[in-house]
Order: C-alpha cells, then sequence, then structure tokens
C-alpha cells in the first residue's frame, strides 16, 4: 500500500520523488456507471425511454405534444432546458406525467440528472417514456443516460450538410425524424442529399420524413415507436 | 460546451481515487473521433483544478488517430473524420480506435 495516497502496489512507479499512479480509467465512467443503472431499473420496469435530441426550436415538443394524444400507451416526459418551465407547461396540457430540468449554465441532460428525474417521475409500467435533451447538436451526443434508442430531429428549415457538420450526432442515433417537410417547397433542402449525408456517418440509421404540425409521415412514427425495439 | 464535464469528471475521478495527495500531473487519452477538444479541456482543466489537490497540475493529452476495418474488403485504414467510408468504396466499416476518452495515470509529488 502507498503512504502517499493509498493506492495498491501493483499501480505505482516510483521515480525519486514523485510516482505515478496508473489509472486507465474512462472519464466518464462514473456517468456510464449511472447509465447502466437507469437503463436496468427502465427495463425491469418495461419502460421504453428514447433520448429526443435535436438543435432548438426542431419541433420536438410539437411533436411530443401530438404524439402523446395519439399513442395507445401510456406516456412520460422529462424535459430538458437551460431555464423555465414552459415546455413541460405544454406537456402537461396532453395529460402526461412531466418533470422539467433546468440545467442552468450546463448544454446536456447526464445520467446523474435522469435519475434524479426518474425519482420524482416515476413512469408507469409498460409506458413510453421521452427524454427531450438540451436543444442543442453537439454536446448531448457524447452522455449515455440510460435511454434505449436515440432520435434526432432534424427540420428541412435547417438548411443542408448537418450530419456532416454534426456527424457525432448524427452518428449515435437510431432514428432521425426530418421534420417539418411541409415547408420543402420554400427552403433550399434536398432531402436525398441529406439521406446520403446520414448513410455517410450512420449506414444504419432509419431516416423519416415527418412534419409535426400537418401530421405528414406521422404514422410511421407512431409504428416505429409501438415496435419491440427495446434492445 | 461539454468540455466543462468531461473536465469535472477528470477532477472528480482523480479526487475519489487519491483523496487530497497532491498531483503534479496528468495524462489522458483524447481519441480524434471522440467528439472531445483537447484545447477546451486544456482551458478547462486549469478552472476547475484551482483550489483542489490537482491546483497547478500538468495536463498531457496524446490524441490517438481514427482507424476503421472494412468488413467488405477487411483492409485497415486512418480514419481523419466520421464519414465511414473505406478506399474501396463500402461504407461498412467498424471503428477501431479514435474514439478513446481515458484518464491513463498522474503523477503524485
Amino acid at each position: 500500500m502507498c503512504d502517499t495516497c493509498g493506492c495498491s502496489d501493483s499501480e505505482v512507479r516510483i521515480t525519486d520523488h514523485t510516482h505515478t499512479v496508473v489509472m486507465e480509467q474512462d472519464i466518464l465512467a462514473k456517468n456510464d456507471e449511472l447509465a447502466s443503472h437507469n437503463r436496468a431499473h427502465l427495463r425491469s420496469s418495461d419502460v421504453f425511454a428514447i433520448n429526443l435530441m435535436s438543435s432548438p426550436g426542431a419541433g420536438k415538443t410539437t411533436l411530443l405534444e401530438r404524439t402523446i394524444r395519439v399513442l395507445d400507451t401510456p406516456c412520460a416526459v422529462i424535459e430538458g432546458d437551460q431555464e423555465t418551465l414552459l415546455d413541460a407547461e405544454r406537456i402537461k396540457a396532453t395529460g402526461a406525467p412531466v418533470v422539467q430540468i433546468n440545467t442552468g449554465a450546463g448544454c446536456h441532460l447526464d445520467a446523474s440528472m435522469l435519475h434524479r428525474a426518474l425519482h420524482s417521475l416515476s413512469p408507469a409500467h409498460g409506458s413510453t417514456l421521452f427524454i427531450e435533451n438540451v436543444g442543442n447538436l453537439v454536446c448531448p451526443a457524447l452522455f449515455d443516460l440510460g435511454e434505449a434508442a436515440r432520435v434526432v430531429i432534424l427540420p428541412v428549415t435547417e438548411g443542408p450538410g448537418k450530419p456532416l457538420k454534426y456527424p457525432h450526432m448524427f452518428a449515435a442515433t437510431d432514428l432521425v425524424l426530418l421534420n417539418k417537410v411541409d415547408l420543402l417547397p420554400y427552403v433550399d433542402f434536398d432531402v436525398a442529399e441529406f439521406q446520403r449525408d446520414t448513410q455517410r456517418v450512420n449506414p444504419s440509421a432509419r431516416i423519416l420524413p415527418i412534419s409535426a404540425t400537418r401530421g405528414d409521415g406521422l404514422s410511421d412514427w407512431y409504428d416505429w415507436l409501438r415496435q419491440p425495439v427495446r434492445s | 460546451m461539454h468540455e466543462m464535464a468531461v473536465t469535472q469528471s477528470v477532477v472528480d475521478a482523480i479526487v475519489a481515487k487519491l483523496g487530497d495527495a497532491t498531483v503534479t500531473s496528468v495524462r489522458l487519452e483524447i481519441g480524434r473521433l471522440s467528439g472531445v477538444v483537447p484545447d477546451s479541456v486544456r482551458f478547462c482543466f486549469d478552472v476547475l483544478c484551482t483550489g483542489t489537490s490537482l491546483e497547478g497540475a500538468r495536463l498531457d493529452i496524446a490524441e490517438p488517430s481514427g482507424r476503421a476495418r472494412c468488413r467488405d474488403c477487411g483492409e485497415e485504414f486512418t480514419l481523419d473524420d466520421f464519414i465511414l467510408l473505406c478506399p474501396c468504396g463500402s461504407a461498412d466499416v467498424s471503428v477501431l480506435a479514435g474514439r478513446e476518452l481515458r484518464i491513463t495515470s498522474v503523477e503524485v509529488g
């Protein structure tokens, strides 16, 4: 046992007055451990948890409002925003249980925030849990929350090239919802090019074109939600 | 900036393992495909170490390159970005390296 810090001898290499402690530890080990705990807890309650990610204004909350009213399984929502209860109030109006996490200066949700939210929300057995991450196409990609699936929403109004500009987000997703397709006649957006770009960073991602306001493609989204994708 | 949370995890993990032993240097591995910017971690490190047993510690960051193997032709190749494309044209590739995000060792004074 080392006198300085109590670590085991096998990890220590003495060099004069300092010594090296070998750690070989994942930086996000603590988050990943908590995410595994969340995942096990969600699985044991048969809760299908989806981590919904996009930039701000992509239509996440609008999609959820509509989905909750249509879906035949109970839904619960965890809302992540830097500030305000605005999104939680919109979800509350649908009748679904909801918890708002305000991250303050934080730009993403992490497994510990989800853990606390789960204790407060206690989603019903067999329900679908939507975790609306903080609007951001960069940071949320890195943090496992314990979800069963990841969904990225990209509205056509954001323009081309996003899968290549934000590859980590698109590489880490199971499903891409191409939203606001009702606006395609008014914006410069090539759907085929978007599909090609997405496949370049994530060959297995499925893409569903939808309009959360007009309803295009939503039956495919509901079918996807009903699938036993609970890996 | 997720590098702040990543760097806080580094400081927390080291303090959890070594208590209040004075840390003089920290070695990390941040792969080029990890999505974490080493320069941002360097900036956050100085800020977050202030007032801890890591204050003033040197930070060394190794940046392993991305490597992948093509499942179609079996070729191994360097991956400079997240575009998963083998020189043979196949997109069916598995990433072998470049996603590292590890604390390799620390020096204790």
